[in-house]
């Protein structure tokens, strides 16, 4: 039986996962080859969570770490880019319909595939229409900056998402299968 | 007498398990009584907690069997809501049960939730918060309080329901244990004032008889092993043979050879009695039993005046010197937030110096990195889980030598090698997973003392494990310190303390206050009162027939490891 | 490395003693008048206005300074990209070209480019204070119950609020398992290889994930016990409902909002203000 979207559990997992996400975009960056571009370790707990805990918790977790994280670090919000990465943690949780990590199930293609079409969608869409609509950034400035953006948190989110969700499923057991020795 | 909680041929299976938890239980609690639930962990005393409180069935999946009656209703027609407002559950861990983002908010919790107006939650905080004597922390965040404030946050956040039972979840596992014994005596007071039946689960006996409880009902492999008086448990051999630990000053007369009779209230220090010819029997014991000087070893590690604050302002560590011989057990104490983590880190090189030096082997290791230390002084946190990185044995256990660049052949052997010292051979490829907590600790324990440091350091090695585990868990670094390794624990567990190591250094508010054998600390008042240590009851027992305190704690110790080595 | 989410320090001025929500709705009314506009005239306006009420709270620049660093290095390199690759998008957005001066041949800086250019930096640079007096003046506790008393959905407030209580714990976490691993040869600096640092990394993360879960299975007890989302709503100890001052505020900053949509559409009957033509 998996947890209902709105349980306790639930709750209590976004709110422990936008605390874990943002302890990881405050203090892990890692330059990426891009210059000015950090590698962001953080997208890969969301979609961790969301993968178990399904997309809302996946959504709140990048959404409301991102902007916590903007507040702390800029004294402001970015709004465009925080959306974004809400809606690219949505589409990671979307992986939870058809994946269950709580019973040993390990991520197969759909896990993959929902958190690179997130990504997609945050960075190729979301972030620049908005950027564009809220801050009149150039259009072409915020493309490319959408598909770095694209590249750099879709794969590391589809690699440590899924690092992670391998090793949760690993550590799962089956009915009956606990034994005293 | 109203019966409360009642089980009538109750079992449970969780869902993941193969075999029940639970079996065949029958047991009657009535109203107002105050009762002692023990056993070894795995035992199934915390399973019958969580039925009572509801966690089991409703949150935890699993097969049951049976009845269980919590205020003469069926508890499977409740819910644990519904529940909640009969029993009140103290968990073990006060920071996890402490979700309000303030003192207040937290007692307020069950009546927010209960959508109760805001005036009326106000009155009423301020109102149990008095009973508990912390209405001076209403303000305040969970970071400024110690665990025994938080464990009394979580009690008022329970008693504001006003429930029939108040269930306590091995409520002395984190607190020292001057703490410890403010609890048991606040959890009696509340019993007397409000007449609430109260269900401790803990494997502490001795701390928890400070305060009289009703009846002691003893778990072992999911079934009731004993439901009696104290008096009646004590005076008989059962714990020992459950593994569970006797009171001391009990053990010490079992040593010497003197019958514990029930008629002579064991339960209670203060009123048990012994006749002229069993002190005389015990002063007898003690003296066979004194110990021969150990010599000390090499001075191994020197700490000299080390100076380390947090904010610049306060001073965490102030002054500290002392040395370490090699070859020694020594144990550092005092309360909690007393300094005791913040000069372990300092030795491992966590955090930096403000001023002072640390020598290891006449030399100073001021300038190492992090990783050089670690292979001089390893630190095992207390929580495996934060240490294990890898998924299978080997490699978690070879992981530093890795990192150290050591040839792939001499890693192999190196590893082998910690794994038989460890016990952990057998299982060298196995998942991490599927360790118990104790082996565990072995594997953290193993990937620390491979990469051969002089020094290891353990944070609460044994914090909250069961006599059985804690009694693994110390044999085995007994056995490591035999080998030589020097070994420092930082612990608020007297027990561990005074069996187990050579020697002990109290911190206070960032000083030393002390530094010496264990049996002299817990006999100087002074001292004790301002760790927040506690006193044995060795030394009440000591009192009684008359003889010096040190030298019958002494002999205890030395009865009691060469017990420990016969068996 | 320690952080401390909403630094909030109990002040009694006026922005202090607000209601949290009255200064979320503040914020998000006063960001969007800047959000919608490059009439240079209405930012400065609110940008102003908003150093007004820095100075109202009390907030000094030693709270601010590292913040303002980060932002200072954001805007100016997104000053050099926009220009870089969209010399010419102020004319654009404008409507007309007044060429200044060129360089490298194909760069023709022009003052549309210019004032477009430092309409943005202004826009970003006017949220920035609104954005600090929302996060140091705001008592967390009470934020969370006003945020329900807007009808935000009651768990997803507990869930904000549990995640501010939980903070500093995972940060305590993450530093002691970063810690453990780097004793061990972890090596997390900047002079490891890429691949090696999110490989380390992950080993770090993996600890910090379990230990994450099982604070979530007991803390997701421990509300249950205590009756949790057993009703269709909640109160909150910290609540307080909003008075004059907080209506004031809300009103004034409506006001400000409304200017700059008048601006907008009725004066300049466009987002862009151009005074060149």
């Amino acid at each position: 039986m998996k947890k209902s979207l709105f349980s306790t559990k639930t709750i209590v997992a976004t709110s422990l996962g936008a605390a874990l996400f943002l302890v990881l975009f405050m203090f892990v960056k890692i330059p990426s080859p891009v210059p000015e571009t950090n590698i962001q370790i953080a997208y890969g707990i969301s979609a961790f969570f969301g993968a178990l805990f399904g997309p809302i918790c996946g959504g709140l977790i990048a959404f409301v770490g991102h902007a916590l994280n903007d507040l702390v670090a800029y004294g402001s919000a970015w709004w465009s880019w925080i959306i974004a990465s809400g809606v690219a943690g949505i589409f990671a949780g979307f992986a939870y319909f058809k994946l269950d990590l709580e019973k040993g199930q390990k991520p197969g293609a759909s896990f993959f595939v929902w958190n690179l079409v997130g990504h997609a969608v945050a960075w190729l869409l979301v972030a620049p229409v908005l950027d564009i609509v809220m801050y009149g950034e150039p259009v072409n400035l915020v493309f490319v900056q959408g598909v770095t953006a694209f590249l750099i948190n879709g794969i590391t989110a589809a690699i440590v998402g899924g690092i992670l969700a391998v090793a949760y499923a690993s550590t799962r057991t089956t009915k009956g299968s606990l034994d005293k020795e | 007498m109203k019966p409360i909680i009642e089980f009538k041929d109750f079992s449970f299976q969780y869902f993941s398990q193969k075999n029940p938890t639970l079996k065949n239980i029958n047991l009657t609690i009535n109203q107002g009584e105050k009762v002692l639930i023990c056993g070894l962990s795995g035992s199934g005393k915390s399973t019958l907690g969580n039925c009572i409180n509801g966690l089991i069935p409703f949150v935890y999946e699993g097969e049951v069997s049976g009845q269980c009656i919590i205020d003469g209703k069926d508890q499977s027609k409740m819910s644990v809501p519904e529940l909640s407002k009969i029993v009140g559950t103290v968990l073990q861990d006060s920071d996890g049960q402490f979700v309000g983002l303030t003192v207040g908010e937290d007692i307020a919790f069950a009546m927010e939730n209960d959508c109760v107006d805001v005036k009326s939650m106000h009155d009423r905080v301020l109102d149990i918060s008095k009973k508990i004597c912390i209405e001076d922390l209403l303000e305040k965040v969970p970071g400024e309080l110690s665990g025994g404030q938080k464990q009394r946050v979580s009690l008022a956040g329970v008693m504001v329901d006003d429930v029939k039972i108040l269930l306590f979840d091995e409520p002395l596992a984190n607190l020292d244990p001057a703490t410890g014994k403010n609890t048991i005596e606040l959890i009696d007071e509340i019993s007397k004032e409000t007449g609430a039946t109260i269900v401790i689960i803990e494997h502490r006996i001795e701390d928890v008889l400070h305060r009289h409880v009703d009846r002691v009902i003893l778990f072992e492999d999911g079934e009731i092993k004993a439901d009696t008086t104290p008096d009646k448990l004590l005076a008989s051999n059962i714990l020992i043979e459950s593994g569970i630990r006797e009171p001391l000053y009990i053990s010490a007369c079992k040593f010497a050879d003197v019958s514990v009779k029930e008629e002579n209230f064991p339960s209670d220090i203060n009123k048990f009695t012994l006749n002229g010819l069993e002190k005389e029997n015990i002063k007898v014991w003690v003296k066979e039993n004194a110990p021969s000087q150990k010599e000390k070893g090499e001075v191994v590690l020197k700490l000299d005046n080390l100076n380390f604050s947090y904010d610049g302002l306060k001073p965490n560590v102030k002054d500290v010197s002392f040395e370490v011989y090699k070859g020694e057990m020594l144990a550092i104490v005092g309360k909690n937030g007393a300094g005791k983590s913040t000069i372990s880190k300092l030795l491992s090189g966590f955090l930096k110096l403000d001023s002072g030096n640390i020598y290891l082997n006449g030399k100073g290791i001021g300038g190492d990195t992090i990783f050089e230390r670690g292979q001089k002084i390893g630190l095992v946190l207390q929580n495996s889980n934060q240490m294990i990185c890898n998924t299978m044995i080997f490699d978690e256990v070879a992981y530093g030598l890795k990192n150290m660049k050591v040839p792939e052949t001499e890693i192999k052997e190196r590893v082998e090698e910690v794994l038989k010292v460890c016990g952990l051979y057998p299982f060298r490829n196995w998942p991490i997973s599927a360790l118990s907590y104790g082996q565990r600790k072995r594997v953290t324990i193993a990937s620390i003392i491979v990469m051969k440091p002089d020094i290891i350091i353990l944070d609460e090695p044994t914090a909250g494990q069961d006599f059985r585990h804690y009694t693994e868990i110390m044999n085995f670094l007994k056995s490591l310190n035999k080998l030589g390794q020097t070994i420092i624990m930082i612990t608020h567990d007297m027990h561990l303390m005074l069996e187990y190591c050579d020697r002990c250094v109290t911190i206070l508010d960032g000083e030393k206050i002390f530094d010496g054998s264990c049996a002299e600390v817990l006999v100087n008042d002074d001292i004790v009162e301002k760790a927040n240590l506690k006193k044995t009851s060795l030394y009440m027992l000591a009192e009684m027939v008359d003889e010096d305190p040190i030298a019958l704690t002494e002999s205890y110790i030395n009865a009691e490891r060469r017990n420990r080595n016969e068996g | 490395m320690k952080v401390k989410l909403f630094s909030y320090n109990q002040l009694d001025t006026f922005v202090h003693r607000l209601s949290g929500v009255t200064k979320l709705i503040c914020f998000l009314l006063l960001t969007s008048a800047v959000m919608f506009t490059y009439d240079l005239r209405v930012i400065v306006c609110v940008f102003l206005f908003s150093l007004v009420m820095v100075k109202v709270a009390q907030i000094s620049l030693k709270q601010v300074k590292p913040m303002l660093i980060y932002v200072s290095i954001f805007l100016l390199l997104n000053f050099i990209l926009t220009f870089i690759f969209a010399p010419g998008h102020g004319p654009e957005l404008y409507g007309s070209r007044h060429e200044l001066f060129s360089f490298f041949g194909n760069y023709i800086v022009t003052k549309e480019q210019l004032l477009y250019q430092f309409t943005k930096i202004m826009k970003y640079l006017s949220a920035i204070p609104l954005g600090f007096i929302f996060f140091l003046t705001t008592n967390p506790s009470e934020f969370a119950s006003s945020l329900n008393n807007i009808k935000v959905p009651y768990k997803a407030c507990t869930s904000l609020s549990l995640t501010l209580r939980y903070f500093p714990d995972i940060q305590k976490d993450f530093n002691d398992v970063s810690f453990a691993q780097q004793a061990r040869g972890l090596d997390n600096s900047e002079k490891a290889p890429m691949k090696d640092r999110i490989i380390n990394t992950t080993k770090i993360i993996i600890p910090l994930i379990f230990s994450t879960l099982d604070r979530v299975e007991l803390i997701t007890n421990a509300m249950d016990l205590r009756g949790y989302a057993k009703k269709p709503k909640r109160t909150w100890y910290s609540f307080r409902a909003l008075n004059k001052e907080d209506y004031l505020s809300i009103a004034v900053s409506a006001v400000i909002f409304a200017i700059s949509l008048f601006m907008r559409f009725v004066v300049v009957k466009s987002m862009y203000y151009n005074p060149f033509i």
